[in-house]
């Protein structure tokens, strides 16, 4: 059976050409200036400096967070209630309706977000920020369903039947048992959204209109526009930095909920 | 009790309205595509116009077959590479799995746009021409993480000794491998390659990085579009009805199976 670990190798080589390495490279680019050859490699701060010295940049960065901010809270308000129904439901109908939720999940997002595009045509005067909203949420809610469900159906039906027998109301055993039973689900949610909302670009460009810019757009311009992958790998390092934080926090919030 | 009734109502009047929501877009497409003139707002009659401009459309034609061609190419080579590596971790030192499965992670966890640009910064750090050949090599990269996800599972529940007890009764590890091992996991693979499909079929941002000038597949070709054209409604129905039928057959087998099985018993 030893022999079998070989069976391994050929992988750990490929991972260490096509996921080491990029990420090596997002490195070296970052901290160093355009132009030098391989040999001569000046290490510098500068992308940086320039990132967070300029107003405009700091604007889209803020911009960034908070659209995937309020997408994630928007998810969780209306995706929250849909789980908690679907759990409720018998079982057959419960794997029904997951199967309908999970099925637009494996249709083409840039197909979807076109239909959106056709759709939000008949709204001329909403905002564009607006409408970037509208194809985020849709984009993400049945993750956000999905993880939620899964942690409110895994839920002992036992605990309720206990919290009623001493005493508590349906809806004071809901806030006692099952939410923070749940929270585990809306963590992993949370990351679920979160995270890709930071970085999309492809929503806000197809909805947004051509000046709605994130910093995944700020990204996909340094590189294939402007050509300048020093300043574009900084930046997507500072994105990755952000989301590697956030996720340290949100897990240490799901830890803090399990304590308790 | 009547409270109950209508606590009920308001349930399942909330379900339906996030089903609509959820199904808005694609209702929307699917009527659209069968719209007689070029609008996205108004409906003006029935019409299969789109459905042969689709036919006709040679660049739309192409990106349809290079988005399969990847998709097929990407799922057969990465289901391989992902099933062998995952029966090699399985046997592995605890510390190497730990390590190696951490590096695994990396572009499940990372946001797409920076395994793109890793990738494109690693191609033409290497001088390597953009192509449909960096295209697929980037595909496989990231549904490998996926079919190893969805075996390496699977494996952990198998029982060694079975394994050794095929060799003990004298067959060689290339046997215990491909019959007893390979058809417990079979399921594991098939979900894993299903996965593996879908994501290639799907994406956009890491083929956008790494396919090149010349190279499109469906999600760039719609995201290139300079005007709007009803003839990817007329697409986007057809793949709608496509992975509904798959969806519908893949979750039906093993309900009939299960079925069978139960007739039989």
């Amino acid at each position: 059976m030893k022999s079998f670990v070989r069976m391994s190798y050929p992988y750990i080589l490929w991972i260490g050409i096509f996921v080491v390495a990029p990420m090596i490279m997002i490195l070296l680019y970052a901290f160093t200036r355009g132009g030098n050859s391989t040999l001569t490699i000046h290490f510098t701060l500068e992308n940086f400096g320039r990132f967070f010295s300029d107003p405009d940049f700091m604007r889209v960065l803020w911009t960034s967070l908070r659209i995937a901010f309020i997408t994630t809270v928007v998810c969780i308000l209306i995706g929250y209630p849909a789980a908690l129904f679907i759990a409720n439901l018998p079982e057959r109908r419960q794997t029904l309706m997951i199967l309908l939720i999970t099925l637009p999940m494996w249709i083409n997002m840039l197909l979807k977000t076109y239909a959106w595009r056709g759709i939000l045509l008949n709204f001329d005067d909403m905002s564009s920020e607006i409408k970037v909203f509208i194809g985020m949420v849709y984009d993400f809610l049945p993750y956000m369903i999905i993880q939620i469900h899964t942690a409110i159906a895994k839920l002992d039906r036992e605990l309720l039947t206990a919290s009623y027998d001493l005493g508590a109301d349906k809806w004071k055993s809901f806030l006692k048992v099952t939410l923070p039973l749940s929270i585990p689900g809306i963590i992993s949610g949370v990351t679920l959204v979160f995270l890709p909302a930071v970085s999309s670009f492809v929503i806000p460009k197809l909805l947004g209109g051509g000046n709605y810019v994130l910093i995944g757009t700020l990204i996909e311009n340094y590189f294939l526009v402007a050509g300048d992958w020093n300043f574009g790998s900084a930046i997507s390092l500072i994105m990755a930095l952000i989301i590697i934080a956030a996720m340290y926090f949100t897990r240490k919030i799901d830890r803090a909920a399990e304590e308790e | 009790m009547k409270q109950k009734r209508s606590w009920s109502f308001f349930t399942s009047g909330y379900l339906i309205l996030v089903l609509l929501f959820i199904y808005l877009p694609i209702l929307y497409l699917i009527l659209f595509s069968f719209n007689d003139s070029k609008s996205m707002i108004s409906f003006s009659g029935f019409s299969l116009r789109w459905y042969e401009s689709l036919f006709t459309n040679r660049s739309m034609l192409q990106s349809i077959w290079t988005t399969v061609e990847v998709a097929v190419i990407a799922t057969v080579v990465s289901t391989v590479i992902g099933t062998v590596a995952a029966i090699g971790l399985s046997k592995a030192r605890r510390i190497l799995r730990t390590i190696v499965l951490e590096v695994n992670n990396l572009p499940v966890l990372n946001p797409d746009i920076v395994t793109a640009i890793g990738l494109m910064l690693l191609f033409l750090s290497l001088k390597v021409r953009r192509s449909i050949v960096t295209l697929t090599l980037a595909h496989i990269s990231f549904c490998i993480p996926y079919v190893i996800l969805s075996i390496l599972p699977k494996l952990r529940q198998l029982d060694d000794n079975v394994a050794e007890a095929a060799m003990d009764l004298g067959a060689n590890p290339f046997q215990a491998l491909t019959k007893v091992i390979l058809p417990q996991i079979a399921p594991a693979i098939f979900s894993g390659a299903l996965i593996a499909f879908s994501m290639s079929f799907d994406d956009f941002v890491i083929s956008y990085f790494t396919a090149g000038m010349d190279v499109q597949n469906i999600s760039m070709y719609v995201y290139s579009m300079k005007r709007f054209n009803p003839a990817v409604n007329a697409l986007s129905a057809l793949i709608v009805v496509a992975v509904a039928f798959i969806l519908i057959l893949a979750n039906l087998v093993p309900y009939l199976k299960d079925k069978k099985n139960k007739k039989e018993e």
